[in-house]
């Protein structure tokens, strides 16, 4: 066997695992993002109002599923990205890196959540 | 210049210190880049530095940077890569000048060992071979890397490791890659720690600057990419460290 190789500054098994978690958020995504559009075209054919959006996924249980995965799916892919792009681009130590990309992941988990939540009640309470 | 004149820019000087020095060379049918950096050191210039050995593009030995792009300066021919008689050379990129267009490639093969890159027998000479079929999968994804003759024109044109200098390189994880499909090696788990991570397979972006430079066509960002795939099963069993 060789010497012990010095020059893995990180957890191999973690780097090999959020590579693998943010392919398969990828996988989700992909398919996630046409459906998304799809919408948009069909909810900008009569006009896009608020009511009309709310009125149609609003309460929907499947909608509020779907945009819940799609939700997750950022909020595991996007930090993974942002995580890789500090620490080429950035003179930040691994640890903060880690730290800032832990918080993107709350704040976009928080916030998408939020919205889904909230669009369920309204659509809901219509 | 006249029709039969090329102008050749060459790189003087160590990887710190130095400049590019303009020399004419006669313009000749099927001429290729090493003929021309030959014509300078035996006609005008008898202290350029420079490397080459087979001249025929099997020993891997005589790339420089030719306008902008690694490759072998052997079988490049002239009228492909200068067409408006002006030619740029100057050693490869990410590794130290030794002197002129010589650079020192040292911590290039380093880079192979540090990937696990030789084979663990699991056999002795008692055994029976190990029968691998040409039709196997992991055969044939060996078969696909296992042509590379260690050039460095991969390692050159990779922009990761322009700027992250711990990266292993094209070269090195192909190496890798083509042990991974060996049916007879008894060292993955140990391959697989080594390529996996920040300075390793995971540090590629699939830009595949080194599958465009390859002089002998091979696929390192598919190797690699392949290297990620095995590391994350490795990861999921929980084999990696």
């Amino acid at each position: 066997m060789s010497a012990p190789n010095d020059i893995q500054s990180r957890n191999v098994q973690t780097e090999a695992r959020l590579w693998l978690a943010q392919r398969v958020s990828a996988m989700i995504l992909g398919l996630a993002v046409v459906v998304h559009l799809g919408t948009i075209i069909v909810a900008v054919q009569g006009g896009l109002s608020a009511a009309e959006i709310v009125g149609r996924i609003g309460g929907n249980p499947l909608w509020t599923a779907f945009y819940a995965v799609f939700v997750l799916a950022i909020a595991v892919h996007a930090p993974i990205g942002l995580r890789s792009i500090l620490n080429e681009m950035t003179a930040l130590s691994p640890r903060r890196v880690d730290l800032l990309c832990f918080i993107a992941a709350a704040f976009l988990a928080v916030m998408g959540y939020r919205v889904v939540r909230d669009f369920y009640l309204i659509g809901g309470a219509a | 210049m006249s029709e039969d004149t090329l102008t050749v820019s060459v790189w003087r000087g160590d990887g710190e210190k130095g400049s590019y020095v303009d020399y004419e060379v006669p313009r000749m049918e099927s001429q290729t880049v090493l003929d021309v950096i030959t014509y300078i050191q035996r006609r005008l210039d008898n202290s350029l530095s420079y490397r080459y050995a087979c001249r025929v593009g099997m020993c891997g030995s005589c790339a420089m940077t030719i306008n902008g792009k690694p490759r072998w300066t052997c079988r490049t021919h002239v009228s492909k890569v200068a067409p408006d008689g002006k030619l740029t050379v100057g050693p490869l990129r990410s590794m130290n000048v030794v002197k002129d267009l010589s650079v020192e490639m040292t911590e290039f093969f380093d880079k192979w060992a540090r990937a696990e890159g030789k084979f663990h027998p699991t056999k002795t000479r008692n055994d029976d071979f190990e029968k691998v079929s040409p039709s196997d999968r992991k055969r044939k994804q060996a078969s696909a890397g296992i042509e590379c003759i260690g050039c460095g024109v991969c390692y050159s044109a990779c922009d990761v490791v322009s700027w992250k200098s711990d990266y292993l390189g094209p070269a090195a994880l192909n190496r890798a890659w083509t042990l991974v499909n060996d049916a007879r090696d008894g060292g993955q788990k140990a391959r697989l720690q080594a390529v996996a991570g920040d300075a390793g397979c995971h540090a590629c972006h699939s830009q595949q600057g080194c599958v465009e430079g390859c002089p002998k066509h091979l696929n390192p960002t598919a190797s690699i990419a392949g290297l990620k795939r095995a590391a994350a099963m490795a990861a999921l069993k929980g084999d990696l460290k």
